[in-house]
């Protein structure tokens, strides 16, 4: 009963400008410090992990700081021979991890490093009759592979290999009555869902079948008192929305319906003074994860200290321009 | 996009229960520990019956981990495992390991294929399976994995007739939780289970009427079943929502389903509802039943409604956007003056009315 409204308050304390450096000196150490448990416990998502590493690197310009050959070496350490690529050596290949180190190998213009021929068939073979993608063969159904699928191709210049009348509809049948997208038809609609679909009619040039007015405002619904957006109604603000949500507004042409200075506060009030990097929210653990996806936002709200960065991908714009990518917006 | 949000409350969890050595590698902890015992555990690399095994250390590519700060146990398991990957082992000693490993973490996507590929060539008794994931889910509810996994027991025995019941009780402990509601309606529309839902998802917007994932499911039964073409059904909703309203007027969720019902008939052309809609406004005003009426002005002035003056329609709205604007959901100003600027450069009479402050225009492509 009445009108509390789920969020957090930020400290008069909290950091309010933007610590770059101790951003770039946390990720260029990580794994190799004493916190080393989060990293072995965090190996079965290794490939984002040095995905999410790299692309804010990249960003802030200290992409040189790591370790380019022993990467591309990983990388081809984990395509097997179905042509999917696993998130570690050891660990079964999945489309969530093959995304990604397509994005690493982007990144490090190394895209031949793998079998690309290979990654186009393991991808084409994930798609199932209604149009939709599973990760694996294990068959798990989610919007998020969709994505997945259609931007590994697209960043390999091959988007004609699936059937892509069926791919879009399968996108379109998990449009709900909000304007959103969920995981698969009627599921609730979620910002990390609506990021993955509205990417996906992107980079397949469908757009025009998003209703941008409905879908934005459900988005910019998603900023709170505090300048924070959370991922659906009645949840607390989590800085890596600051980039499912905005992203996709970016996407749909309406970035300007949030309040950028509100938002920008949030997101450095998430940054830890001390360790670096960027948390969930205020006065929490960070990790890489949240750090990506914060510096990532601050881009999109135009800080001219980071590098601009595409909102389809969450890849630097220049590594997208010199790949010769340039996927539609709205605008 | 996994769910790396839940990884530095496992650490924590770990950190403190296994109290955490400082020792630099795998070998050196061995030295240092006389006895491969500790409080009474015996390392794998120490039993007998694993003898014939080579522990495989992590081989992790770049910046290999320096073993200083996580538990042996970890290690002794996962090297362990490695090894029966390895050598592509499919025994009971195997899918005992594939339970430890599990309990070390969860979201080790590998570990979970493996059990799964032994269940079937070791013909494991799915029931016990179902018994161990429902154990398992209970303890780490928020994990891609395991829900998977019970996915794939259920189908392989073709019986959802624990499944309602199950994430029921998971959902009485997070109302909310993503993966639990993906599962419910998975077995749902598979096996036809719809009977008792919306009696279900009321008992939960009773709880707390607040419920997105609750509204969402309402909208999935009743679309899979009676569907909202039948009139009765419409106004049961409308009603419903309605009442729900008055008791928190502040809830995003009722306020989008009530929009959502009612877009393909159009919401100037509900009898009453304008009605019902501005009695509230008294005591249950809110910037979504503001933005409500906005949306019902807008439908007018597109239907051309024949019981509303237009002029004064379109004046109304304006002006309930200038409210929001600059008063009531200030955050959001970009929007409504957007929205302000649609409906005067569509139905106003006069110049067409640029922004007062540019949005972001990308450069044009090449």
């Amino acid at each position: 009963m009445g009108t509390q409204v789920k969020d957090v308050v930020i400290k008069p304390d909290a950091p309010h400008t933007l610590l770059l450096d101790k951003h770039a000196d946390y990720i260029a150490a990580y794994g190799s410090k004493k916190d080393d448990y989060e990293y072995t416990l965090s190996e079965y998502l290794r490939m984002s992990g040095i995905y999410w590493g790299l692309t804010v690197m990249d960003l802030m310009g200290q992409l040189s700081r790591m370790n380019r050959e022993e990467i591309i070496e990983f990388i081809k350490s984990c395509q097997h021979d179905c042509g999917g690529i696993s998130a570690s050596t050891g660990h079964d290949p999945h489309l969530l991890y093959t995304l990604s180190a397509v994005q690493i190998l982007s990144l490090y213009d190394s895209i031949n490093a793998i079998d690309v021929d290979k990654v186009v068939d393991y991808v084409k073979g994930l798609q199932q009759e209604d149009g939709s993608f599973a990760g694996d063969k294990w068959g798990e159904i989610d919007t998020r592979f969709s994505f997945c699928a259609v931007a590994t191709l697209a960043l390999l210049g091959k988007l004609d290999v699936i059937n892509m009348d069926k791919a879009v509809g399968f996108v379109l049948s998990c449009m709900n009555f909000d304007g959103g997208f969920g995981c698969r038809p009627g599921s609730e609609s979620h910002a990390g869902q609506i990021y993955c679909c509205t990417g996906f009619l992107s980079i397949t040039g469908q757009l025009h079948q998003v209703n941008a007015d409905l879908l934005g405002w459900w988005l910019c619904e998603r900023q709170l008192p505090s300048g924070g957006l959370n991922g659906r109604p009645e949840k607390l603000p989590d800085v890596c929305y600051s980039w499912w949500v905005l992203a996709s507004l970016k996407i749909i042409g309406r970035i300007h319906w949030i309040d950028k200075a509100k938002l920008c506060s949030f997101i450095l009030a998430c940054q830890d003074e001390e360790t670096g990097g960027f948390a969930d929210r205020p006065g929490d653990v960070v990790d890489p994860f949240h750090t990506l996806f914060g510096v990532a936002g601050l881009s999109l709200l135009g800080d001219e200290q980071i590098k601009p960065v595409n909102p389809v991908f969450c890849m630097p714009e220049d590594v997208l321009q010199r790949i010769g990518l340039q996927p539609d917006l709205l605008n | 996009m996994s769910s790396v949000e839940e990884l530095s409350n496992s650490v924590t969890e770990y950190l403190e229960e296994d109290g955490v050595e400082e020792v630099n590698t795998a070998e050196e902890a061995e030295m240092e520990n006389e006895e491969p015992v500790r409080g009474g555990y015996i390392f794998y690399r120490e039993r007998k019956e694993w003898a014939d095994l080579e522990p495989v250390p992590q081989d992790d590519g770049p910046n290999p981990v320096v073993k200083i700060a996580y538990s042996e146990k970890f290690t002794d398991v996962f090297d362990m495992f490695r090894a029966l990957l390895k050598n592509d082992e499919k025994s009971e000693r195997a899918f005992a390991l594939t339970a430890e490993a599990i309990e070390l973490n969860a979201a080790n996507y590998t570990v979970w294929h493996y059990r799964r590929v032994l269940l079937q060539a070791l013909d494991k008794d799915l029931r016990e399976e179902m018994k161990y994931i429902t154990d398992i889910i209970e303890d780490q509810p928020k994990n891609y994995q395991v829900w998977h996994h019970r996915r794939m027991v259920v189908e392989w025995l073709k019986d959802p007739s624990e499944e309602l019941r199950f994430v029921a009780e998971i959902l009485s402990q997070d109302a909310k939780n993503y993966h639990a509601w993906q599962h419910r309606q998975w077995v749902m529309q598979e096996y036809k289970l719809w009977d008792g839902e919306l009696e279900y998802v009321e008992e939960l917007l009773e709880e707390d009427v607040r419920n997105n994932s609750a509204w969402n499911q309402r909208h999935f039964v009743i679309s899979h079943t009676s569907g909202y073409s039948d009139s009765a059904i419409l106004e049961r909703e409308v009603q419903y929502t309605l009442k729900q309203i008055k008791k928190a007027p502040h809830n995003e969720s009722a306020w989008n389903y009530l929009n959502g019902i009612l877009q393909d008939g159009g919401l100037s052309s509900y009898p009453g509802l304008l009605e019902q809609v501005t009695e509230l406004q008294d005591t249950c005003s809110s910037p979504y039943l503001t933005a409500f009426l906005i949306d019902l002005y807008e439908d007018a002035l597109e239907t051309n409604r024949s019981s509303y003056d237009q002029q004064e329609t379109l004046d109304k709205a304006l002006e309930l956007c200038k409210f929001l604007a600059e008063e009531k959901d200030t955050i959001r100003r970009e929007y409504w003056n957007y929205v302000s600027r649609s409906l005067q450069n569509t139905y106003g009479s006069g110049e067409p009315v640029s922004s007062s402050q540019q949005p972001d225009m990308e450069p044009s492509d090449p």
